[in-house]
């Protein structure tokens, strides 16, 4: 031990002492009840680890949405009698881009020209309401409502209305490219097959309150 | 008679404070053990500066960190405008902003040398491969650092590079959506989320990380640095119990470390007064506009010390395949004091096959950080796929070839 000073001898005197005593109550206690010892360690340790579980709890719960979140993540109404046929709007619904495309009859027809290439054409993933599991993925086959979050990482995808657009190929039938990583899906939002993304694009839940004015985040009252 | 008494009490009344002091702290002890009798091989390469670097850095951040939480606001409304008027209005505000951002991506430049030259001269083998842990643990925890960090200034690429990484946990089956919300605390990177990543960057992770530094240096400290000839110098020690390659961090390691951190600082302040930005690499152009949840920008990627992870994220045509490759590239480094099964710890002593091996990897992950910062075309993704493969054989294949691997005679003693 180096730098044996007055300090480090005092200690090494205390050590000394100390071991005398365990020594000494050692000696005294030779019937100690390991068992019950043992017993009394396994509880101790099993009520901190509870405790600890329900201590966590409130640290945990603290990072889901506040109320203030939910509530600002409330359906929101369109009204799309402006919306002029071949056009888009995009609204927000909970902080995300949500598009509402009323399509040309033209658009639907090209529908099925694609369905070899998409990775799920007839939607079998749940990334629509049952009421929107159909080849046009709507209410109405004309128009679309999509969240216009990619599946992939979350990107905003960019519509690609027009067909056979020169970087996306003679064949393109119109849709939305996904700018981050390329990913592309049609004029329904069905996911095309070797791109990063694995789903179609998400339809929210939503319902028709009257012939032009949609509600967008909640479809109750509407049968499935 | 009276001025002789005082030159011979001064010394002793100092001599008391000390002796005050170490009878109610060891500080005598503690500066012998981490400083003037902490003893280094006395060949120590210019690698070994990385590591003293790397402190110097942690301070810079610590220090103008806390200046910067003066006048931010870590709100959705006021981030981005307050970081501008640091800039502009704040008296050498522009300096603080400019030293805390160029100070992450030299962070990165030092740690990443550090742990190239811990490979080179395989310092994360027995009996250092808790020093070798301890400092990738620092390492994730700075890449969280970084990654909490980039939201603050609110600006696009910190919205939708947030938007990405934290997706990424939605990949994970069962669990991934509601994990993502929760991480977010809201339906999307909101005030709410902006938030909690300041709070994750200014107090939470910055006590891990100087925490795990400590240990890190206890630990070191412990088992004595490696030499350049992966010679242990305690092996050979003087009759006084000094190691007879050792010299003492201070005054011979400190010195010449000094100059490193000279140098350090010329090419730093050069960064800060001429190129801040980097051209993009060190503050991308797309953050200079305020971040918009509707709209992302034509091509993101990270900041450049991610984009070699990131690029093989990309590389993987699978969703939840790429977030485990990712993580798995990540992974790998810790395995490392196992998976080297060579006879020789220094690249000095070593064969052909690992010195080719270090080299490709190397060379995949500076070509992967370079498709990492590029649009993913097809020639790109499948370069990156090629770098992604030689990657990870660097690792997989490591215990056949470093016990192959025709090594030289270690010396006994340092070189």
């Amino acid at each position: 031990m180096k730098g044996a000073d007055d300090g480090v001898g005092d200690r090494v005197h205390t050590d000394r002492n100390d071991h005398q005593i365990i020594g000494a109550v050692i000696q005294m206690s030779e019937d100690v009840d390991q068992s019950r010892r043992h017993f009394l360690g396994v509880a101790t340790g099993v009520t901190a680890g509870v405790g600890a579980v329900f201590a966590a709890v409130p640290f945990v719960a603290y990072w889901k949405p506040s109320a203030r979140a939910q509530a600002l993540g409330a359906p929101v109404e369109v009204d799309i009698s402006a919306l002029e046929v071949g056009g888009m709007v995009k609204i927000e619904w909970r902080g995300k881009p949500v598009w509402i495309l009323r399509r040309t009859a033209d658009m639907l027809e090209r529908l099925p020209v694609m369905v070899p290439e998409l990775r799920d054409p007839d939607s079998e993933q749940p990334q629509q309401p049952d009421y929107a599991r159909n080849d046009h993925r709507s209410i109405k086959p004309e128009v679309l409502i999509m969240v216009g979050s990619c599946t992939h990482l979350g990107c905003a995808p960019i519509e690609r209305l027009e067909v056979g657009a020169a970087d996306l190929g003679a064949d393109w039938q119109g849709g939305f490219y996904c700018p981050c990583h390329g990913s592309k899906f049609d004029l329904a939002g069905r996911v095309f097959a070797g791109v990063p993304a694995p789903l179609n694009l998400l339809v929210p839940p939503h319902r028709y309150i009257n012939d032009n004015v949609i509600l967008i985040g909640s479809d109750s009252g509407v049968a499935g | 008679m009276s001025t002789a008494q005082d030159q011979v009490k001064k010394p002793g009344r100092s001599d008391g404070l000390m002796v005050w002091i170490n009878d109610r702290f060891p500080l005598t002890q503690l500066l012998e053990e981490h400083i003037t009798k902490y003893y280094a091989s006395k060949n120590l390469t210019w690698w070994y500066v990385f590591g003293v670097l790397s402190m110097v850095v942690l301070v810079i951040q610590l220090l103008t960190g806390i200046f910067l939480t003066m006048n931010y606001k870590p709100s959705a409304a006021e981030a981005f405008a307050s970081v501008e008027y640091i800039m502009r209005d704040v008296e050498w505000g522009w300096l603080m902003r400019y030293l805390h951002s160029t100070g992450a991506s030299m962070f990165f430049i030092v740690v990443y040398l550090h742990m190239f030259r811990g490979m080179m001269y395989g310092s994360y083998r027995k009996p250092r491969e808790l020093v070798w842990i301890i400092g990738m643990l620092i390492y994730l925890c700075l890449a969280a650092e970084a990654f909490f960090g980039y939201l603050l200034p609110w600006g696009q690429m910190s919205y939708w590079g947030a938007q990405v990484i934290v997706s990424l946990a939605g990949a994970i089956p069962v669990i991934g959506d509601g994990l993502v919300e929760w991480v977010r605390g809201d339906f999307f990177i909101s005030d709410i989320t902006l938030n909690r990543f300041f709070a994750l960057h200014v107090i939470a992770v910055p006590l891990i990380l100087v925490a795990l530094v400590a240990v890190h240096i206890i630990a070191l400290h412990h088992v004595g640095s490696t030499s350049p000839d992966g010679v242990e110098i305690k092996k050979t020690k003087g009759p006084d119990g000094v190691p007879l390659d050792g010299v003492a961090f201070h005054p011979f390691h400190t010195s010449k470390d000094l100059i490193a951190i000279v140098i350090f600082f010329i090419v730093f302040f050069a960064i800060i007064f001429f190129v801040p930005e980097m051209g993009g690499y060190f503050l991308e152009h797309a953050n200079f506009e305020p971040a918009n949840p509707l709209k992302t920008p034509e091509h993101i990627a990270p900041v450049w010390y991610f984009t070699p992870f990131y690029a093989i994220l990309r590389a993987v045509p699978d969703k939840l395949g790429g977030v485990i490759m990712m993580g798995g590239a990540m992974v790998l480094l810790f395995f490392l004091p196992w998976l080297d099964r060579g006879k020789v710890a220094s690249i000095r002593y070593r064969g052909w096959m690992f010195k080719t091996a270090l080299g490709v990897f190397a060379i995949s992950f500076i070509a992967l950080g370079y498709l990492g910062t590029q649009p993913a075309t097809d020639t790109y993704t499948m370069l990156a796929r090629i770098f992604t493969a030689t990657y990870f054989a660097f690792f997989l294949l490591m215990p056949i070839y470093t016990k192959l691997d025709p090594t030289k005679p270690v010396p006994d003693r340092v070189t």
